[in-house]
């Protein structure tokens, strides 16, 4: 299983399923990260984290300890 | 009086929009008891009609304090309509919270915002469809342009009230099943809020179950339809709507949305460079070296030390004066004017010219999208403790003066952060704070260039060892907010928009915060003023200070401050002048051995601090008055932040605790060296264990971590 806080900037995924019972995956898919959703990976924060994702079309931050929840499959491009 | 509530998406324009249309009739305060601004406001067709702006939300979910205070309001408070502003450039998002507001029931009106911006991209909406698709109006305007805002108005007018609306349901055939079911059991509510309660209560949704009474056996029935439906979809309720929505809305955008751009926009390159790898913390230092340099030192100094020590003493007083002689005023009457009200009111406006500068930079900053970059890039360092990368802004301006650090709190979104951001942020020695950093440095420690960045270390250590242990405590314990935050688009600041949050802000401070600075310099000028002397309360020269009701408070809190070695009356009166404003503390001192005026860092009274203090109990003096509760302004700045009296309270009582300990521990292990190991030194070594166990125990919420990475397995 390969989640989004594996993959390196510059990459491009689909989102398979959000694991968790948390109130951060509610708010994930309250900022429209659900099943089947395009994350673009842009770039990691000067530091190392948080890192910066595309999703529907807008920019959104996130660190890498909550992007662990998100298990995602490679695009073939 | 109808109500009309302003809801939308964080930097969806929504601002730009309520400011035009309620021009300067606007009120703006906070929700009762937290910290989230409220705004409220007359619309300027009809002062019938009331507007709300709710804060910016992405959803009706009860997970934020934002989204609850919203969420709320709409359903308690009867509101006629809904704005929901809508940012056309990203409208899959923004029609996320579109499709639960609908939900609501209440009439909602979509002003598609930015649609200025969507043309100059060369995209097509179409809106005629979309109104049709979502059942209700869609008008497209431009805040920044002021156009179709007319329109909207209209729509709205026409719309306000009308209760029989269109019921459409978003959800495929198979959820609706279920939610037509649920639906039969909701016998408490009108039809047009029936699809709202049955997905809440399929949802488990805790802030809704608290509000309805329902008997068991219906909430049997509804369990049983929650599983079942779970089983149907093998996922949980909130994810099956959450996906339900999106599917609906992609399938609305694909439908509506035409786009004909590709590749990188300019928004996308300027954020390039801006949080590029290598040049994303020069560009920050540079920023904050700017807003700092801008704010505090130049103009914002400039300015600040104008008011303080022309406008406020060489002007007004000798006018007033005057004045009042020409009256043949009595002296004490004339001494409360001048000393007390004047200068009490000197001290608060004396910060104001300095945060309407700083506000300008916040504004600015905030307006263009730079902010949320801040926070994206600090956010490493300060998780550590506890705190948000939006914490730094407001401790670096606490460097120059704590008022407006704590102010400039606002930008955090997240309520914990924010109250500990208010709470510790005073803890960096302000500007204020330098002559009594210089005054011990130069009477005890030879001038020592060790004792001046020491003061700054131990402010920071006090804020870092602060948010650790604080972060412990039930107070902020609980689920670490998660840090998921949109970095919106970069955009031309708009200098109305940025003028009137600057002037929203400052006039808010000098109203309520006025208020009670103004109430305490007079207190603390009638206790140093007024004295018993032989046997009739009567009013002193300013060198009888010593005679003073302040001086007979300060022998008697005495004691009190021996322990840290500075149980001497004059330095407990001058910490207590303190309060007043920091730098009282050397002028006080200048008074009280006797030498009235004194230079700031008090060079003349040297020799005799030296006789009354020892270098470890002027330390612990200096660690105090650094770390106690900050002036009457930066009080009246927490109580404004804070919103709430309770909090209020903790913070500086947390604050004088903590320096009180942390001067005791200090000033105990010095005297070891000259005493030797006594009960206080014990006491002391409690103290400082007591404080390890507290920076390094295990946080509560253990447990839950546990489950958390179970979950992962």
């Amino acid at each position: 299983m390969k989640t989004l806080n594996e993959i390196q900037p510059g990459n491009e995924v689909i989102v398979k399923k959000l694991h968790g019972e948390s109130a951060c995956k509610k708010k994930l898919m309250d900022m429209g990260i659900t099943k089947n959703t395009y994350i673009y990976v842009r770039k990691a924060a000067p530091l190392g984290d948080p890192v910066e994702i595309k999703v529907r079309g807008y920019e959104l931050s996130i660190r890498k300890e909550d992007a662990a929840c998100i298990e995602i499959e490679r695009t073939t491009v | 009086m109808k109500t009309i509530a302003l809801a939308g998406n964080p930097n969806c324009g929504k601002t730009t929009i309520f400011n035009a249309m309620t021009g300067s009739s606007q009120y703006i305060g906070n929700w009762p008891g937290v910290t989230v601004e409220k705004k409220e406001g007359r619309w300027k067709g009809d002062s019938d009609i009331k507007l709300i702006d709710l804060p910016g939300i992405y959803s009706l979910s009860p997970y934020s304090l934002d989204e609850v205070i919203a969420r709320n309001f709409l359903l308690n408070e009867n509101v006629d309509l809904i704005v929901n502003v809508v940012d056309a450039t990203n409208l899959e998002r923004n029609l996320y919270l579109t499709t639960q507001l609908l939900e609501t029931g209440i009439p909602v009106v979509v002003a598609l915002n930015m649609m200025d911006l969507v043309k100059n991209h060369g995209d097509r909406i179409h809106i005629e469809e979309l109104a049709v698709q979502l059942h209700c109006p869609v008008i497209p305007v431009s805040g920044l342009k002021n156009e179709g805002l007319d329109t909207l108005a209209d729509t709205f007018v026409k719309d306000i009230g009308r209760g029989d609306r269109l019921h459409f349901s978003i959800y495929s055939e198979n959820i609706q099943k279920y939610l037509r079911r649920v639906e039969g059991v909701c016998s408490f509510c009108d039809a047009a809020k029936k699809e709202w309660y049955a997905i809440k209560l399929l949802e488990k949704d805790e802030k809704t179950m608290e509000h309805i009474a329902m008997i068991n056996a219906d909430m049997q029935q509804i369990d049983s339809m929650r599983e079942e439906m779970k089983a149907e979809f093998d996922d949980d309720i909130q994810s099956i709507i959450a996906d339900a929505r999106y599917v609906y809305i992609s399938d609305l955008v694909a439908k509506t949305y035409t786009k004909t751009r590709n590749g990188m926009c300019l928004s996308d390159r300027i954020d390039s460079i801006v949080t590029n790898r290598v040049l994303a913390l020069p560009i920050f230092a540079a920023v904050m070296y700017i807003v700092y340099y801008v704010s505090v030192t130049t103009i914002g100094g400039f300015v600040t030390d104008w008011t303080n020590d022309v406008l406020f003493t060489e002007i007004i007083p000798p006018f007033v004066e005057e004045f009042l002689i020409s009256l043949d005023c009595a002296a004490w009457l004339s001494s409360l004017i001048l000393d007390g009200i004047i200068a009490g009111i000197g001290a608060v406006l004396g910060f104001v010219p300095q945060m309407f500068v700083l506000f300008f930079f916040l504004a600015l900053l905030e307006d263009c999208g730079y902010m949320a970059r801040i926070a994206f890039i600090m956010d490493r360092i300060f998780r550590k403790f506890g705190l948000s990368g939006k914490s730094f802004i407001p401790m670096l301006i606490g460097t120059g003066c704590g008022v407006p650090g704590i102010m400039a709190s606002r930008t955090i979104e997240n309520e914990k952060d924010r109250r500990m951001t208010i709470m510790t942020t005073t803890f960096i020695p302000c500007s204020a704070k330098l002559p009594i950093i210089a005054l011990i440095a130069g009477a005890l420690f030879d001038g020592a260039s060790w004792v001046a960045p020491s003061a700054y270390f131990i402010g920071i250590a006090a804020i870092v060892c602060s948010g650790i242990i604080l972060k412990k405590t039930r107070l902020f314990a609980g689920d670490p907010s998660p840090f998921i935050m949109e970095l919106p688009a970069y955009h031309m600041p708009q200098l109305k928009n940025v003028l009137l949050s600057m002037w929203e802000r400052g006039s808010s401070f000098i109203k309520k915060a006025g208020t009670i600075i103004l109430l305490s310099t007079i207190v603390i000028w009638f206790a140093s003023r007024f004295g018993i002397d032989d046997g009739a309360i009567v009013m002193l020269e300013e060198e009888e200070l010593s005679k003073s009701f302040l001086a007979v408070l300060g022998s008697g809190m005495a004691p009190l401050f021996a322990p840290l070695g500075w149980g001497n009356w004059q330095a407990a009166v001058a910490a207590i002048t303190g309060l007043v404003a920091k730098e009282n503390v050397v002028a006080t001192f200048g008074i009280l051995f006797g030498f009235g005026e004194v230079a700031e860092d008090g060079v003349e009274i040297w020799n005799a601090m030296a006789l009354s203090f020892t270098a470890a109990s002027a330390f612990s003096f200096l660690v105090f008055n650094l770390l106690c509760a900050p002036c009457f302004a930066a009080m009246g700045a927490i109580r404004r932040e804070m919103n709430h009296t309770k909090w209020t309270v903790f913070a500086i009582g947390y604050q004088c605790l903590f320096a009180y300990l942390a001067s005791f521990v200090i000033y105990q292990f010095a005297m070891i060296s000259v005493y030797g190991f006594t009960m206080m030194s014990a006491l002391a070594v409690a103290v400082f264990v007591l404080f390890v166990y507290l920076l390094f125990r295990k946080p509560k919420s253990k447990e839950k971590q546990q489950q958390k990475e179970y979950a992962k397995a």
